[in-house]
């Protein structure tokens, strides 16, 4: 009874409190740069696609909702032919964001995707590419790899050394 | 037996054995580059460095490299002591200074070595500042790519490339910090075994170029344990599956059968899965519609049922394909594909297989032979992993008197090879033309097939005590050998040259040896086909007229000759055909059925020395039709009796009903565990357990997954879900261990390390050598054949590349297959007053065709050559006497003189 009496005292108390619910959608919630929300993949500064296509974001998916195919173009640069993700078994985790080791994949702050069939909630590469670096501005993975995919020829890279004559034994 | 301390903890171990081989033996993690357990040590890494001890009271101990260091009688060695780890530390963070940043594009990655280990001895932070070392690719070929960056100068591929395989054009350049391996120019890499460099490199610096098209990490494969089947060794092999489609085939360790390493075709053949000439949907001759699948089983069934049925099995399906297909049309009406001459051949094969006089020999065995004789077979092109193990047998000789000379270990590689220098034993080759083999052989000779035989016979007599020959150098050394090796084979197509190989070895045996036997076939099921014991061809033409013919999985206009085939395809009333890849013969049927390739089916296949082996299904393709063929004529066979459908039919099934009736294949049951084998109530998974996009991989067809296909034919799931350990050495699909993601991993699943897998190595040999049985005598079989003028015997070269069918549908491998040419001496060129590359007419049954010239100076004037196996050529199907002529557009003089 006692109990009764306190639980209708302190829910009384809270109207004099400040408010935490907000008028949604009228009133959009403000989210911090770095919340988790939906994915995107990102270009580099050369706006060509950032993603490698290398599947360490599919490989720390915990529910294993990244699929995507490699593929490379004449010159050797690797880029996904595919990439899918199905938004339904997303849990925003953001393990493929920590994977990912040319910045390609990126969450941002935005959770507005709420869909009523839940097929339209599988994502393409088309739905995912964005126009924008986000978050990591001036990192372009072709510039530091060793590999010469179009992007920097053998040597040309950041602190790397011009290639090496071999037909020379010259110290 | 020795005492190995380890860290103060004592082990039994062998003695003579290095340190690095036996701590892994023993389960521990040692890192390591430059040791590999098929090429020994050179200690030129520096990565397996641990302390050693002079006795229990030393503290200070030295630092080794365990790889160099043999196990003594009381070792006493620490792999934790700081010093030993600070070291293996720095080791890597050297190699790492100009590593590039590639991982996230390199196909290594995964599944890399360089990886694994750097995680294992703890490097993680790059402190070194200075600019990274590059290097310029070369083009290597449609099979191998190269990314020379990413080198730590192990030395693992020159060492597999030039000294364990006999490569010639891959060599290290330059000096210091900036060797470079690689050719001399750019260009194609020339041995038959370049593929294995995407696997003895610990890191991505040759990698496989075909698996770059459709790239997988080594995590989100579907694999199975499979067997090659692009010729008749039966190498094991993982097939890996991705999205629906055959990606990749690697190596599987079999210690008797191919050991750590497979052949370009094997490796590279697998594209033909993938390949536009697959069969995909069934099609009527007439109208060449794709029809419902009931409506054309019924069909089929009705006609079976209706008319009198004839079957024709192939020596590249499976057993239990064959015996489907038998008991489809019953016992007297079921032919092989073969002709007489090939029927003849595989049986008399198997003969000398069974009569026990000889050791059968596995593939792997050969390595222990210190005396080989090679009649008519060019191991190379035939049959390559053969050769591969034949350049390691040469080699067993001098190492032995290293051993007991100057008390070299085996695995003492560097120094044995540089005592040994280019001494070998004894190999003796008789060939109608020049073999890669022939570098290493201590007598060669050119002939043709039938005086090949005849000198077969001639050295059984030199053996035979009790004639009264004189003392020959090839009977001298079999002789003389420990053990003594004949191999031979089919791809002659010389019946006396069998014969010859079987006086040889009754000689032996009759003077006290105890010989081997080895004999290669054309197809991966050859050796099963003969023993189920069916006529030929030849033999069905009496009851083709007016049947309706059911055709397995082979190509008739491969193994008769265009005329003979066409016979043969206008007697029966329908034609159907089940392959899996279009032929002539398919093209040519009424109704084409399609079934599954090995990576779409479950199957045994009997390998050249009699060894049923099994491969599993990879994965279960969409297209429905793409069934195993036993399956589809078991229904058939259902329907046709009227009985009913057993959905659940399983290989197991099929394979008792098969011992029941063919008993000589009891055994084959026990090539792998069946399916209801269990560990801890689980299936083995063909997914490992990192396996990625299961929720995703499909959502675009529909967002709810579907239920994983199950596997009624094995004890593996198509799925990551399952037993976590190491599963059984039949039922392995991949190689994995903690911390172990690259091929390295298979020492965890060695009794030893090179020895024999955790519960044996698969597969069963059903026939059995029992060489206690005394030998009867050998009697001469030869032939004579008289030529006419400006005749000439044809003899078959055979190509890696192309000559074999299925693997010549594979893109990278069709770029590889040589242009066809007839071969001739200088001789028969100046006879027909011919240059080189000039056209040439070959006239064969009434017809003609025209190949370019080719001079081949070291063969016979006797002889032709011509490539055997491509479309050109397809017009040669045996050895056949020919006639040519300049090609009328040629040269012209002289072309009256024998019209």
């Amino acid at each position: 009874m006692l109990s009764i009496i306190r639980s209708i005292w302190l829910t009384f108390l809270h109207l004099f409190h400040k408010t935490e619910t907000i008028q949604y959608p009228e009133e959009k919630v403000q989210l911090r740069p770095r919340y988790r929300g939906r994915i995107v993949l990102t270009r580099d500064p050369d706006n060509q696609e950032r993603c490698v296509g290398c599947y360490l974001c599919a490989a720390a998916c915990p529910v294993d909702c990244i699929a995507l195919q490699a593929t490379e173009n004449e010159e050797g640069r690797r880029y996904p032919e595919f990439f899918r993700i199905n938004f339904s078994r997303c849990i925003f985790c953001g393990f493929c964001e920590e994977a990912c080791p040319t910045y390609a994949i990126q969450l941002i702050p935005d959770f507005e995707m709420a869909e009523y069939d839940r097929q339209n909630l599988v994502y393409e590469k088309e739905d995912l590419l964005i126009n924008s670096q986000g978050k990591y501005p001036g990192y372009n993975y072709y510039k530091v790899a060793g590999l010469d995919a179009g992007v920097k020829g053998k040597g040309e890279g950041t602190n790397e050394e011009p290639p090496v004559d071999r037909h020379s034994l010259l110290p | 037996m020795a005492t190995l301390y380890i860290d103060n903890r004592p082990y039994d171990v062998k003695e003579g054995k290095n340190l690095l081989e036996t701590c892994l033996t023993l389960g521990f993690d040692l890192p390591y580059f430059c040791w590999h357990p098929a090429m020994g040590s050179v200690g030129a890494c520096r990565q397996c460095a641990i302390k050693i001890f002079k006795d229990e009271n030393d503290t200070a101990g030295r630092l080794v490299m365990s790889c160099m260091e043999p196990v003594g009688k009381e070792t006493r060695i620490s792999l934790d002591h700081p010093d030993a780890e600070k070291f293996r530390k720095s080791v890597i963070e050297w190699l790492m200074t100009n590593h590039p940043h590639d991982c996230a594009v390199c196909d290594e990655g995964g599944s890399c070595h360089l990886q694994d280990m750097t995680v294992m001895t703890g490097h993680n932070y790059r402190r070194f500042e200075f600019p990274k070392r590059t290097y310029v690719n070369q083009y290597l070929g449609p099979l191998i790519n190269h990314e020379m960056n990413r080198c730590i100068q192990c030395y693992r591929c020159v060492r597999f490339y030039k000294d364990y395989a006999g490569g010639k054009d891959l060599d290290v350049y330059a000096a210091h910090n900036h060797v470079y391996f690689g050719r001399e120019k750019d260009g194609i890499l020339e041995s038959e075994f370049s593929g294995n460099l995407a696997e003895i490199c610990p890191t991505g610096v040759f990698t496989d170029k075909t698996l770059k098209q459709h790239y997988s990490r080594k995590w989100d494969f579907t694999f199975a344990p499979s067997v090659c089947q692009h010729c008749s060794l039966g190498c094991n092999i993982i097939a890996g599956e991705r999205y629906g489609e055959l990606r990749q085939i690697t190596s599987r360790y079999n210690g008797d059968v191919n050991g750590y390493f497979i052949c370009d075709r094997g490796r590279f053949g697998y594209e033909a899965a993938n390949s536009v000439d697959r069969i995909y949907q069934p099609a009527l001759k007439e109208e060449n519609v794709s029809l419902n699948q009931e409506y054309i089983i019924n069909d089929i069934a009705a006609l079976l049922s209706t008319s009198n049925c004839v079957g024709i099995g192939s020596p590249r399906a499976s057993l239990e394909s064959n015996f489907a297909l038998q008991q489809l049309v019953g016992n007297g009406n079921y032919y092989s594909g073969w002709s007489d001459e090939e029927h003849r051949l595989n049986k008399a094969a198997l003969n000398i297989l069974q009569n026990r006089t000889a050791e059968i020999v596995s593939l792997k065995q050969i390595e222990q032979y210190d005396s080989i004789l090679i009649l008519g077979e060019d191991l190379t092109n035939t049959a390559p992993m053969a050769a591969l193990t034949v350049r390691q047998a040469v080699r067993k000789k001098p190492v032995e008197n290293a051993q007991q000379n100057i008390n070299l270990a085996t695995w003492h590689d560097a120094a044995l090879r540089e005592y040994i220098q280019q001494r070998h034993s004894d190999l003796f080759i008789l060939h109608p033309h020049s073999t890669k083999l022939d570098e290493i052989a201590t007598q060669v000779s050119y002939s043709t097939p039938h005086e090949i035989a005849a000198k077969g016979f001639t050295i059984a007599a030199a053996i035979d005590a009790t004639a009264d020959q004189v003392i020959d150098q090839i009977a001298t050394s079999l002789l003389n050998a420990q053990k003594p090796l004949i191999i031979t084979g089919t791809s002659l197509f010389n019946e006396p040259l069998l014969a010859a190989a079987e006086a040889i070895v009754k000689a032996l045996k009759k003077r006290g040896k105890q010989p081997g036997i080895f004999i290669t076939q054309a197809d991966c099921n050859s050796m099963g086909l003969a023993m189920m014991n069916v006529p030929p061809l030849s033999s069905a033409f009496s009851k083709l007229s007016d049947s309706t013919l059911i055709i397995l999985e082979t190509d008739l206009y491969r193994n008769l000759s265009t005329e003979k085939a066409d016979e043969i395809m206008n007697l029966p009333k329908r034609i159907i055909v089940f392959d899996h890849i279009k032929s002539t013969t398919s093209e040519k049927a009424d109704i084409k059925v399609p079934v599954g390739m090995f990576s779409e089916a479950d199957g045994t296949i009997v390998n050249n020395e009699g060894r049923a082996q099994r491969f599993f299904q990879v994965f279960v393709p969409k297209n429905e039709w793409l069934k195993e063929s036993w399956r589809w004529l078991s229904l058939l066979k259902a329907l046709k009796d009227g009985k009913a459908i057993d959905e659940n039919l399983s290989i197991s099934n099929i394979q008792s009903t098969l011992v029941e009736a063919l008993p000589q294949f009891r055994g084959i049951e026990d090539a792998a565990l069946s399916e209801d084998f269990r560990l801890n109530g689980q299936k083995v998974p063909r997914a490992p357990h990192r396996y990625s996009g299961r929720t995703a991989m499909l959502s675009n067809e529909n967002v709810s997954e579907p239920k994983p296909p199950q596997d009624i034919d094995s004890p593996m799931s198509f799925t990551m879900e399952g037993y976590r350990g190491i599963p059984p050495s039949s039922v392995t699909p991949f190689f994995w261990s903690p911390g172990w993601n690259s091929v390295q991993s298979i020492n965890k699943f060695q009794i030893e390390i090179g020895g024999p897998l955790h519960d044996g190595n698969p597969g069963v040999r059903l026939v059995n050598s029992n060489s206690s049985i005394t030998p009867i005598d050998f009697e001469q079989k030869t032939e004579k054949i008289s030529l006419k003028e400006f005749e000439w015997q044809l003899v078959p070269v055979y190509h890696i590349f192309g000559s074999e069918e299925l693997s010549a549908k594979a893109p990278a491998i069709a770029e590889l297959t040589p242009k066809p040419y007839l071969g001739l001496n200088q001789y028969s060129l100046a006879k027909l007053n011919l240059q080189e590359n000039d056209m040439a007419t070959i006239e064969h049954h009434g017809r003609a065709y025209q190949l370019p010239v080719r001079l081949r100076a070291e063969i016979n004037n006797e002889v032709a050559l011509i490539l055997f196996g491509l479309p050109q050529t397809a017009f040669f199907v045996k050895p056949v006497i020919i006639k040519i002529r300049p090609a009328s557009n040629g040269i012209t003089n002289n072309n009256s003189k024998h019209e």
